[in-house]
């Protein structure tokens, strides 16, 4: 391996309170009231839950979604440990603090939709756990793989408070706890896409399919890639940096070869089992599975050439695409291709949806707050000696 | 371009372990489950059904099953029009052009039960993550445990019947479903719907006699004079009745789909008239459970990669180590 000389991460600094922060805080404030209201009264008071659609976006986009698109660690983690891509290393950290917050937060929003909440730890418990259930699967993993990021990631705390003697001793260990997090991810986003299995003829054939695990694996791994361009992107935007052009480019090579292993396995798979047909006919399904097939396509062709990879309007759109190619696949697969039959419909409620983005909300400023005041982000100066 | 060569060689290889895990399940499938040889259920006979509601209110009473407000509050009695967290039964009609004629297409009527039909292999028991479905052993009877139920609606989700329904308008809401009767059976009792049916078009029993039975009225010839029983029909606690025979459908449905359920029906109007769509033989719980056992059983495939993954992260992390160290 060759030596890369990367520059050491450090806090950006700045301040904490900005007009950006203060609207996130206000939507995180709205997401609490609204939530208060629905443990006073049930799900029923704040929702379109009905026995038609048990599953919302509560479910859907802050679990299903918001765990896609908390991959961006596992992603790079693979690339750059298991594939001994060194190069990417300083993407590192800002990757896994927004996947630690992604999935800490799936974790905690599954609290909120779950009906009987107080009971949840059942799940885990002996007696009580069935390991027949998918969900069983889903949750083992998702809660010891929050556990696993926290740890790859108590370094950066480590760093800022000076336990020097703690870092060391869980670097020691580390290479386990990596190897860790990236097996756990690739059980668990497997095991979303294998929830609808059991749904059988309810989730119409463009959608269900028993390569759905590698389907959703695949796509994962995918937009966690699409969520390193997307954000570093917005984080350069945002602070003033300039943007890591000498590592995003070839990543989003890399990207784009995960994405045709996708399509080829998307594509491999309806034609295998004869249900391209029914993306023909007219039907609101037909028209979402367009949609979504277009977002996952258009990366290809808004970054053909090594010159439109380096421009980094091109990257930021093409990572945003694909990420609502990846919204889309799991809102479709979950919403729009569930049918229980005549007389039920369900979009959500405006307190449902301001749950989710409050949810949103407290992600972004978990990592504002952070990547300003913890070592995260490269250091500015080293970067490339740049001058600003 | 050694380096690319190995991240695509990896890269394949990781894939193909879990493309060859997901697509050949032979290792570890599991067929349809068994039905128990004591498994109790319910025989619905449509023709037989006179749309009284009986069973309905009979339901209601023995499960102490609150109004559930489906008809204006002022009206005289509530008529609940499908099953909810607080109505386990309810009969539906079928109504066609002027509606003149029992059990006819055009022009007809004719009723349908819906309540669980306690599947032998049950989509709601597999997807429970915390076992509060289960199905009894012996009886089959698909039960629910409220102090067990962590409220995810994965039940409500996964029925192909579309029967575990979740009460949504309470902060402690609990799913509801037909339990069979199952807490009267230590008195005795049996389901309080074939108990209240005055025709016998809900007949109480042990499957396999249903099942026997159910396949006698597809023999009949239409108009011929037959014994209807009535209430249970493996200890006949109640009179039988004698009348023609229908022009059945020559369906069972419950015998075969979904791999069985313990609830069979017949009709004189095609099941997908009477909201009863056809679904496949095999269950959908066993082709998720035999996907679930191929790439969790044991814990062999997990394991395995994550071996090759600590073994090559360990070499990949030492040299970040060093790299680290200078500083």
């Amino acid at each position: 391996m060759t030596n890369h000389a990367h520059a050491a991460p450090a806090p950006v600094g700045g301040r904490l309170l900005s007009p950006v922060t203060f609207v996130l805080g206000v939507l995180i404030l709205a997401a609490l009231a609204i939530l208060a209201v629905r443990f006073i009264y049930g799900l029923g008071a704040v929702t379109n839950l009905n026995d038609g659609y048990p599953w919302g976006i509560w479910v859907v986009a802050d679990v299903v979604i918001g765990s896609a698109f908390a991959c961006g660690g596992f992603s790079v983690a693979m690339l750059v440990y298991i594939f001994n891509k060194g190069e990417y290393h300083p993407l590192v950290r800002p990757a896994l603090l927004a996947s630690l917050f992604g999935y800490t937060l799936a974790g905690v929003g599954v609290l909120f939709d779950l009906g009987r909440w107080w009971n949840f730890w059942h799940i885990l418990a002996p007696g009580y756990a069935s390991p027949n259930s998918v969900m069983f699967e889903v949750a083992a993993c998702i809660s010891l793989y929050i556990v696993v990021m926290w740890i790859e990631f108590s370094p950066t705390f480590f760093e800022k408070w000076g336990m020097k003697n703690a870092k060391r001793k869980v670097n020691k260990a580390m290479f386990f706890f990596i190897a860790l997090g990236t097996v756990l991810p690739m059980m668990h986003q497997s095991s979303l896409g294998s929830l609808l299995v059991v749904f059988g003829t309810q989730i119409h054939p463009l959608w269900q399919t028993i390569v759905l695990p590698l389907i959703f694996l695949i796509s994962a791994i995918t937009i966690g890639y699409a969520v390193v361009l997307f954000e570093s992107c917005l984080a350069a935007a945002g602070y003033r940096r300039s943007i890591e052009m000498h590592l995003l480019t070839p990543l989003s090579k890399i990207m784009l070869g995960m994405l045709g292993v996708f399509m080829v396995l998307r594509f491999g798979d309806l034609v295998v089992r004869g249900a391209l047909g029914y993306a023909f006919e007219g039907s609101l399904q037909a028209v979402m599975f367009w949609l979504e097939t277009v977002c996952f396509v258009a990366p290809f062709v808004l970054l053909r050439s090594e010159a439109a990879r380096r421009n980094p309007a091109r990257l930021f759109v093409a990572g945003g695409l694909l990420m609502l190619g990846g919204v889309l696949l799991r809102i479709n697969a979950f919403l729009v291709g569930y049918d229980t039959g005549e007389g039920w419909s369900y979009f959500p409620s405006v307190p449902e949806m301001l749950v989710t983005f409050g949810m949103f909300a407290i992600e972004i400023l978990a990592y504002i707050v952070i990547t300003r005041r913890f070592p995260v982000l490269p250091r500015e100066d080293a970067a490339h000696g740049a001058a600003h | 371009m050694a380096s690319r060569r190995d991240f695509l060689k990896r890269a394949l290889a990781g894939s193909a372990t879990v493309a060859t895990a997901t697509v050949c399940p032979q290792a570890s499938a599991r067929g349809n489950a068994e039905i128990s040889p004591d498994a109790v259920g319910l025989l619905f006979d449509s023709t037989l059904c006179i749309g009284c509601k009986a069973c309905v209110a009979a339901c209601k009473e023995a499960n102490g099953l609150p109004l559930d407000y489906a008809t204006p509050i002022e009206a005289a009695w509530d008529v609940p029009v499908d099953t909810t967290a607080r109505t386990f039964n309810v009969i539906k009609a079928y109504v066609d052009g002027s509606g003149m004629n029992k059990d006819q297409v055009k022009d007809g009527y004719a009723f349908m039960k819906s309540s669980c039909l306690h599947c032998v292999d049950p989509s709601c028991v597999s997807a429970c993550p915390v076992s509060a479905m289960t199905k009894d052993p012996v009886t089959g009877i698909v039960e629910y445990d409220a102090d067990a139920c962590i409220g995810c609606r994965y039940c409500v989700a996964a029925c192909p019947f579309g029967i575990p329904k979740y009460d949504y308008d309470s902060p402690t809401g609990k799913i509801g479903k037909c339990e069979l009767c199952r807490h009267r059976m230590p008195e005795g009792k049996y389901a309080a719907c074939a108990e209240v049916c005055p025709t016998g078009a809900t007949l109480y029993g042990k499957v396999s006699e249903l099942k026997a039975e159910a396949k006698r009225r597809l023999t009949l010839t239409p108009g011929t004079e037959t014994t209807w029983p009535r209430g249970n029909l493996s200890t006949g606690d109640q009179p039988s009745w004698n009348g023609p025979a229908p022009a059945y459908v020559p369906h069972i449905y419950g015998e075969k789909e979904v791999g069985g359920t313990q609830m069979l029906k017949l009709a004189a109007v095609p099941f997908e008239k009477l909201g009863h769509k056809p679904l496949p033989e095999r269950s959908f719980s066993s082709q998720s459970e035999t996907l679930q056992h191929t790439l969790y059983g044991g814990l062999v495939l997990p394991l395995a990669v994550l071996g090759a993954m600590t073994w090559v992260a360990k070499r990949n992390v030492k040299h970040d180590d060093e790299g680290a160290d200078h500083d």
